[in-house]
């Protein structure tokens, strides 16, 4: 572990919230708008924060810890990433496995706060957010397995350590596959619409209609790290090796991040979205993407 | 040259998998073509002694046929058809896919335990082949238009060939070619019989034909 690893964490937290901003850029570019500010985000999180926040009297405990929960999941996975070639602070073997499992508890979490207001929409999005990870958790699994057979390490800093570990076509074939993982997971174009403000097709938006003030700062802060942890995966795919300069790792990973933020925009500003049944069929491809790649790391 | 060959094989596999999620009948006809035109290049690079006449002539055939007659004469008969996609084939798209999935397993198993006369061009050689012929089988059983009862077809000679490959040295040109042309007659004559059903009922679903019995009520 080295002073990279260690400051990996903090910049995550402290730049996540500038991908979102990147995102719509590249939108408002595309649609020949001027869009809001980079740093939007950054004066959202500053305004909420200040704020109070407004309970329902039918909701319980579990409604005001889904954020919290899903936040704390989402920090804790942060130390078990690698970032490009840069290690994680805490490796050990099979966390690919607890990734997984934190980035599920974390919807759970979400899920359940969702359920607790007793809105039928925000059951309704809540339902769809389990139908569609019921598709994306195995495809994730897979993509990790593939990894992990493939350069014969079950932790994920020894994974993304090298490169180009794995022969390309399999390279190719996850990177595509976590692509559209990483559409999916974070509610992105052609999955769910992040603008869309009608409750029936909604369906991350939907599930936080109900939180305020410090509770909404930190859901949006956790979409901004998941964009990031998920992004963090997809990155380590990617070119160069390692530089041997910590720092220079650091910043290329950093790099890479920008530059999927600003391809997903780009996805977002010429797809339309999917017809709500046809996501299952997405994501099924996005698993049979990464299923091949292990199928091929067999031989 | 292995490097190119595997890259072939993987885009085959892909576009294998996207037929058994398709479902409009253009694009169908579109993969299969490239497949088809990608498959063409296959002798050239798989012979060892690299550009013979027999493997340019076979690949060049191949893909002539596969890539241009056969898409022209298919489309020709979607046109007289107007049928534009498949609507319930009788397994599902998803179902359909993750059964790819499975056989791809399968054959990627069976291909490491297949006994070869010689080492392959590439290992994946086999299971890809494998692979292609399960594939056309599969839309062939499980789809109800006829136009992608053809299309399995064409993409089980396509398996076929791929399997043919691993033997490229050995099996005589002739052979090739007579298979070629038993696909073309096949198809030449199936585009025909889609027309002539469709304008005898209106209809190119297969499975209604059953209704055709004599003795009914």
């Amino acid at each position: 572990m080295n002073a990279a690893s260690s400051l990996h964490p903090v910049l995550a937290l402290l730049l996540a919230p500038l991908l979102p901003g990147v995102i719509n850029r590249i939108k408002a570019l595309f649609g020949g708008r001027r869009g809001p500010p980079l740093l939007q985000l950054y004066f959202d999180l500053w305004k909420l924060f200040r704020k109070g926040a407004v309970y329902s009297r039918t909701t319980t405990w579990v409604f005001r810890a889904g954020p919290l929960v899903n936040f704390a999941c989402l920090v804790a996975a942060l130390a078990l990433l690698p970032l490009g070639r840069v290690a994680a602070p805490v490796s050990f073997a099979g966390d690919l496995v607890l990734l997984a499992y934190l980035l599920g508890l974390g919807r759970f979490a979400t899920v359940a706060a969702a359920l607790d207001t007793g809105s039928s929409f925000e059951g309704m999005g809540a339902s769809r957010e389990v139908q569609f990870a019921v598709f994306a958790e195995p495809a994730l699994l897979a993509g990790l397995a593939a990894l992990a057979h493939a350069t014969q390490s079950l932790s994920l800093s020894g994974m993304y350590a090298a490169w180009p570990a794995a022969t390309l076509p399999v390279l190719a074939l996850l990177g595509a596959g976590l692509f559209i993982l990483f559409l999916a997971e974070n509610c992105r174009m052609p999955v769910d619409d992040p603008n869309t403000h009608l409750e029936l097709t909604m369906i991350h938006e939907v599930m936080v209609l109900d939180h305020g003030g410090v509770d909404f700062g930190f859901v949006l802060w956790g979409s901004a790290l998941k964009l990031w942890v998920l992004g963090a995966l997809l990155a380590g795919l990617l070119p160069p090796p390692a530089t041997g300069h910590p720092l220079a790792d650091l910043a290329v990973g950093a790099g890479w991040l920008l530059a999927l933020a600003a391809a997903t925009g780009a996805v977002e500003s010429v797809m339309a979205r999917v017809r709500l049944l046809r996501v299952p069929q997405l994501l099924v491809g996005a698993g049979v993407l990464c299923a091949l790649g292990l199928l091929l790391t067999f031989r | 040259m292995s490097g190119v060959i595997e890259i072939i094989l993987i885009f085959l596999i892909l576009a294998n998998l996207i037929l058994l999620g398709a479902s409009r009948l253009r694009n169908a006809i579109r993969i299969v073509a490239w497949q088809g035109l990608v498959l063409g290049l296959m002798p050239l690079l798989a012979h060892r002694d690299g550009l013979v006449w027999a493997a340019i002539l076979l690949g060049a055939g191949s893909a002539g046929i596969k890539g241009f007659v056969f898409p022209a004469l298919l489309n020709r008969a979607l046109r007289e058809t107007q049928a534009s996609r498949e609507i319930e084939p009788f397994v599902g798209y998803v179902l359909s896919l993750l059964a790819g999935v499975g056989v791809l397993a399968l054959s990627v198993w069976f291909g490491s335990r297949l006994p070869l006369p010689w080492p392959p061009a590439s290992n994946l050689l086999v299971p890809a082949g494998m692979f292609t012929v399960w594939t056309g089988l599969f839309l062939i059983v499980t789809r109800r238009k006829a136009i992608t009862q053809v299309l399995g077809y064409v993409v089980l000679e396509n398996g076929i060939f791929t399997l043919g490959m691993v033997l490229v040295e050995a099996m005589p040109l002739l052979v090739e070619l007579g298979v070629l042309l038993d696909i073309f007659v096949a198809v030449f004559v199936m585009g025909i019989i889609v027309f002539n059903i469709n304008r005898e009922f209106d209809h190119i679903d297969s499975d209604q034909l059953a209704a055709l019995k004599e003795g009914g009520p």
